[in-house]
């Protein structure tokens, strides 16, 4: 490549003298264009006019973020069209700070593309691969940092130092070991396979805590729901695993629309207990539309059918939404005739083993 | 506009509203017994008269002439007054078209009419009653009681911030943003469309109030920070960030890029 020298550049070309002390060089290749700014004195005059008043503006957003800081009522709400209601003080803040801030970016820019000097340039830079003597220099260290330290010599420091680094990784095996061997010495199959469910377990509505009665729900009702003495366990366990496990709903339908169950008359009069736990990765769905019988969830549009055994009729679970067998105890509220048949929510890699 | 707001958002103005509504739905719905929807209060029997004549002429070619129902329209027989009120008083019937789901319209027939058709389709068998003012009187529920029943119950379908969305096969939850408490109440204890009921015994009135001051409290909250994007969640800011910042951003770049003229 031929490099310009600052020399061969016309006198009037408004600062296009390459800067070559800085170790920059024209390339001669690229065919330069000249800027408006560049020929006409006018044009330059006018960028410079046009960047000052940018600064200018700027200042005067910033007085006015002051002043909309003093002046607005942080608790005063306006309405503006598109925003909607708004807080006035946080919106009048934003919008002045942001245009002032902006004002100055696009002032420098503008200055740099109008005004400032034009021209291609190439960097030159050294190779990529180092002298052979930083090569040596980089060995010979080496070389020495071993012998120093006598690392060689120092057999005992040597093997206790290896020994350290391997015992290094123990905390992580047995923090790590808690994910499949829990303290209470139960296997995580087991744990993902039982709920609170229970023989006799009556249902209580969630939010309200109320038990609920077949009489309660009508045809067409819907009621999130959880086991009795949901709350303490939860309280005890510090955790919401129980109530991740044991979250139900329950929906009422006449019972001549119901096609199917999971097993025979585990409703009652039309009352159907199902899972509420997704089984394709574990939602919650109560998304249950009356009229059809559909249970969507939000997450992934799996459909499930709870007219006909809880069935997925649309999207990615692949199983049937576990349904709960219930009845009524003495006292006349719904209880659970026993826990899930089947581990409830999604799949795991024992699950066909549990 | 801020003597204009804090007016609207007077409770007691709502109140007075309802309370008037009610007035001239007719005096005996606002006796009616809190505890027992399914003991619909019945309606004068000019009411009645009327209303079976209006009935007859926009209601029965879908719902039968006696209200059993028809492959067109479901049975009417012990929907109860709440029902009709929500679904005529919203304008979601009569009909405009058949399509996934009836949707909010003007309404066809005037307060009096209304009055006369709920008060004619309550005499033909019980159910759930039109709630009184007591009823929806939401002054003293909690709002973040009314909140965690909101996510529990209601969340689902229509979206935390009370948006609405969309369920199967082109029906939708209607966004609760223009919601009265009346039509709240009414939804909740008759179950219309796709909606399960929520009847006052799995959620009881006290608790049904603090879902309506939620959805009210929602109604009025003001969006301080600026453009909420229909609160639709971190979905759609992120799509906006996406989109609409990203495109300028680029736009910035190429600005900053470009060789000026």
């Amino acid at each position: 490549m031929t490099a310009l020298t600052p020399t061969e550049n016309a006198p009037d070309d408004h600062g296009h003298s390459a800067p070559a002390k800085l170790g920059y060089s024209p390339v001669a290749e690229i065919p330069h264009r000249l800027r408006v700014t560049d020929t006409d004195p006018k044009a330059a005059r006018r960028a410079e006019r046009q960047v000052a008043a940018m600064f200018a503006l700027s200042m005067f957003f910033v007085v006015l973020s002051v002043a909309a800081y003093v002046m607005i009522d942080k608790t005063t709400v306006v309405y503006i069209p598109v925003l909607g209601d708004v807080g006035a003080s946080n919106v009048a803040l934003g919008f002045t700070f942001g245009i002032a801030v902006l004002l100055i970016g696009t002032g420098a820019i503008q200055w740099a593309k109008k005004l400032m000097p034009d021209v291609e340039v190439v960097q030159e830079r050294h190779d990529m691969v180092s002298e052979p003597q930083e090569d040596n220099l980089a060995v010979a260290n080496y070389e020495r940092g071993k012998d120093e330290s006598g690392f060689a010599r120092y057999k005992m420091i040597r093997r206790t130092l290896l020994g350290a680094l391997a015992f290094f990784p123990i905390p992580l095996v047995v923090f790590l070991r808690d994910l499949w061997v829990t303290p209470s010495g139960e296997n995580p199959t087991e744990i993902l396979s039982n709920t609170l469910w229970a023989k006799g377990k009556r249902i209580i509505s969630d939010g309200t805590y109320l038990a609920v009665r077949p009489e309660d729900l009508p045809v067409g009702g819907l009621v999130s729901a959880l086991p009795e003495g949901l709350l303490e366990v939860q309280e005890e366990e510090h955790n919401l695993n129980a109530r991740g496990k044991a979250a139900i709903i329950l929906v009422r339908m006449d019972p001549d629309q119901i096609r199917s169950q999971q097993g025979e008359g585990w409703d009652y009069n039309g009352i159907l207990a199902f899972s509420k736990i997704c089984t394709h990765v574990g939602c919650p769905i109560a998304l249950y539309e009356q009229r059809t019988h559909h249970l969507l969830c939000p997450c992934h549009q799996s459909t499930f059918d709870l007219a006909d055994s809880g069935a997925v009729i649309y999207g990615p679970a692949a199983r049937n939404m576990p349904q709960l067998p219930i009845s009524v105890d003495e006292e006349g509220y719904l209880v659970a005739v026993e826990d899930f048949s089947e581990p409830v929510g999604p799949s795991f890699w024992e699950r066909d083993r549990a | 506009m801020k003597f204009l707001s804090a007016r609207r958002r007077n409770p007691f103005v709502a109140v007075l509203l309802l309370v008037a509504a009610l007035g001239a739905v007719g005096i005996t719905f606002s006796t009616v017994s809190n505890i027992q929807p399914a003991q619909a209060a019945l309606g004068t029997q000019t009411q009645v008269e009327e209303g079976k004549k209006l009935y007859l002429e926009g209601c029965s070619s879908c719902h039968a002439l006696n209200a059993q129902g028809t492959m067109n329209g479901p049975t009417l027989l012990g929907v109860g007054a709440a029902s009709v009120h929500f679904q005529v008083a919203t304008g979601r019937m009569p009909l405009a078209a058949p399509g996934a789901q009836a949707t909010a319209k003007e309404p066809s027939y005037d307060p009096e009419q209304i009055a006369a058709l709920t008060a004619y389709i309550a005499s033909l068998a019980p159910g759930p009653a039109m709630p009184t003012a007591e009823d929806l009187d939401y002054s003293d529920a909690d709002v973040a009681e009314g909140g965690v029943l909101f996510r529990i119950n209601c969340a689902q379908c229509h979206q935390a911030a009370g948006q609405g969305g969309a369920l199967t096969q082109g029906k939708y939850a209607p966004s609760l943003m223009e919601a009265t408490p009346q039509e709240i109440y009414e939804a909740m204890v008759s179950g219309p469309q796709s909606m399960p009921v929520f009847s006052n015994e799995t959620l009881p009135i006290e608790d049904k109030k603090a879902v309506t001051a939620y959805i009210m409290a929602l109604q009025e909250a003001p969006s301080p920070g600026g453009l909420s994007l229909g609160r639709l969640g971190p979905v759609v800011e992120g799509l906006f960030m996406w989109v609409a910042v990203f495109a300028a951003l680029i736009a910035a770049a190429v600005w900053i890029g470009i060789k000026a003229r």
